[in-house]
């Protein structure tokens, strides 16, 4: 009977722990978000306050390792993660990110890096746009509105960086944060959901030797800022001026 | 029936014959099947095109650019006779801006047709971003239709021939800003290394002028002959000299571009390209582009054997335009065939064509699409000239040689 009278600690261990658990499940994430970056609430307009941009650190990027291109593809439901480009060949496929290897001509120093959309100051695809639907948003993420896009490719005429791809057949099973359509150009969007949402984008995240720093590159205080103040790093073809977003060290 | 359009050149509608309605329904067959290549590029996407993320235009470009800048360069005839003051063009004014206006529809359907989502069209027209040349093109064209069309009207009505003139002069400065634009779509390009040259914009005008008489000629010899209309040598001859100095004056200006870009260490990849490594490209260039295109016709036009026959003429026009398709399709495609460089001094691979030739074969629908692009403009000329005025009844010597002009 005195058995009887005893509390159930077990019982009670697990009203507590699971009290502590759903407790901590519901706020973390608004926790964990106000930790990262500050997210832009919804409502509020995009501003150029902010600059976003990468630093990619080619020293640290492993030769054959693709974890950006793989996360990439799984964020936004592309390439195999899309199963929908089917009949396009490898030459029609989209390739948002891709992974360049490089070997100088002369050293032999052979190096590799991930190779995107470079979200240009002065975007040459937003220039040459006939209806604009290439453009940069105030924070210098460089996106394509995919409802006024008529498919001309004059973007990707102009783009140096070869980082646009043309849909070249329907598709149907897309990601809600990556509409993609039949006939239009996509490139990297920077992740731009997860960058609205204060999250980093995908590439950064799934980087197995943390290579690529995200961040705000008008932060003085930012750890972009204060590392591209600190050490070399270069732009991808600088002589033209366009000063990209993505910036690398190393090459 | 007949009207007094000139001084004493009469102008006549073609008859209904069965050539006329064999040529329409070649033609009319011709922009069919283009209308199908074209649904079937739609409905499918472009991945049955030849088309790729490399090689993002392709053959129906070449055919839409080589009829843009044939346009413009077949107003030049009408040009000289109102802008340059020489009577004797004056005859052929009309049937030069009936070719202007309906070469540029043609082009401009092949591009529209060839468009990711042509059905918004009305997009490109409702939303504009001034710092695009294409939008600035899409000015310049519509403007060329609206211009070009009041000049005819100019011409063809007898109480505005009077403005004539200077509507003729702004036609003549609006074709010379369209062809600039349509060259600076390439020469704007900065980062491809066949491109990004100021040097393209004069060279599409001159391109203009050498593509556009080829085909005006062509048009011209053809309709006399089907419709039993008389043209003389005097017209013929003229017309072949010129022609002959429009293919140098070309010529000059790819002799121009190449050496600047040899002289420029920067360049001697894309130009060892070109003119050495580049497979088919330099075969079209040197056989097509400069053999066939270029030299081969000037020998025909100016050599004394083959100077003043009819045959080699045509020949020589057909052979100008050979070689206009084999240029555009060495700096479209060519052009975009020479790698990206991104990191010089670097060798590079990547999973996406880094640092390779971009290979690109022409696809049927691609072909078939840009031939309806010349059939478009062909139908247009056949029936324009069917109902109303265009041709003039004879080009024969005495009626157009200034010096036969009889007493009145």
């Amino acid at each position: 009977m005195s058995e009887q009278k005893q509390p159930d600690q077990s019982r009670r261990d697990f009203l507590t722990k699971g009290a502590t658990a759903a407790a901590g499940l519901s706020i973390a994430p608004g926790v964990l978000l106000f930790g990262a970056v500050n997210a832009r609430p919804a409502d509020q307009a995009v501003t150029d306050q902010v600059r976003w941009g990468m630093l990619v650190d080619t020293n640290k990027c492993a030769n054959g390792c693709d974890a950006c291109v793989t996360a990439c593809k799984k964020e936004n439901g592309w390439g195999e993660q899309s199963g929908d480009e089917s009949h396009s060949n490898e030459l029609q496929k989209s390739q948002w990110i891709r992974k360049v290897e490089l070997r100088h001509k002369q050293t032999g120093f052979a190096h590799s890096l991930p190779m995107m959309c470079q979200h240009c100051e002065h975007p040459p695809c937003a220039d040459v746009c006939p209806t604009g639907a290439s453009f940069k948003r105030a924070d210098g993420i460089v996106l394509v509105d995919k409802h006024i896009c008529i498919g001309c490719r004059f973007c990707m005429m102009a783009c140096p960086y070869k980082a646009r791809s043309f849909v070249h057949e329907e598709l149907t099973h897309q990601r809600p944060n990556a509409p993609r359509g039949k006939g239009t150009v996509e490139a990297c969007t920077m992740c731009v959901g997860r960058v609205d949402a204060g999250l980093r984008p995908a590439c950064v995240e799934s980087c197995p030797s943390q290579a690529i720093l995200f961040g705000d590159l008008k932060d003085p205080n930012s750890e972009i800022s204060k590392t591209v103040a600190k050490y070399a790093s270069t732009a991808i073809r600088p002589d033209l001026g366009l000063n990209p977003g993505v910036r690398y060290q190393g090459i | 029936m007949a009207s007094v359009a000139a001084k004493k050149v009469q102008f006549l509608e073609t008859g209904l014959s069965s050539g006329f309605w064999l040529l329409l329904g070649g033609l009319g067959l011709l922009v069919l099947f283009g209308l199908g290549a074209h649904y079937q590029m739609e409905h499918h996407g472009h991945w049955i095109s030849g088309m790729n993320n490399q090689i993002v235009w392709g053959t129906p470009h070449v055919f839409a650019i080589f009829l843009i800048v044939a346009a413009s360069g077949a107003l030049n005839v009408a040009s000289i006779s109102s802008v340059f003051d020489k009577k004797v063009y004056k005859p052929l004014a009309p049937l030069s801006g009936l070719l202007a206006i309906a070469l540029l529809l043609g082009g401009l359907s092949v591009l529209v047709l060839d468009l990711g989502r042509p059905e918004r069209l009305t997009v490109a027209m409702t939303h504009y971003n001034f710092k695009s040349i294409f939008a600035w093109n899409m000015i310049l064209y519509n403007g060329f239709l609206a211009i070009v069309a009041v000049y005819l009207w100019t011409m063809m009505e007898r109480k505005m021939n009077g403005y004539s003139k200077p509507v003729g002069f702004a036609a003549f400065i609006w074709r010379l800003m369209l062809t600039t634009g349509t060259g600076s779509i390439f020469g704007f390009l900065v980062a491809r290394q066949a491109y990004d040259a100021a040097l393209l914009a004069p060279m599409f005008v001159v391109m203009s002028f050498s593509f556009g008489l080829a085909v005006f000629m062509l048009v011209l010899m053809a309709a006399f002959r089907w419709t039993g209309r008389p043209l003389g040598d005097v017209m013929v001859k003229r017309l072949k000299n010129l022609l002959g100095v429009f293919v140098a004056g070309v010529l000059y200006f790819v002799l121009v571009y190449h050496l600047t870009n040899l002289y420029a260490t920067e360049h001697h990849g894309v130009e060892a390209f070109v003119l050495r490594d580049g497979g088919v490209y330099t075969q079209i260039f040197w056989f097509g582009q400069i053999l066939l295109g270029s030299l081969l016709p000037l020998a025909l036009l100016y050599h004394p054997a083959t100077g003043s026959k009819r045959g080699a003429i045509v020949a020589a026009a057909l052979l100008v335009i050979l070689g206009g398709f084999a240029q555009l399709y060495v700096l479209l495609i060519g052009g975009q065939a020479y790698p990206l460089v991104l990191f010089p001094g670097y060798e590079v691979s990547s999973g996406f064509s880094e640092g390779v030739v971009n290979s690109y074969s022409p696809s049927l629908p691609e072909v078939v699409l840009g031939i309806s692009g010349i059939a478009i403009a062909g139908i247009m000329v056949t029936i324009a000239v069917k109902v109303l005025r265009f041709l003039p009844v004879s080009l024969a010597d005495e009626v157009v040689d200034p010096h036969y002009a009889p007493k009145a």
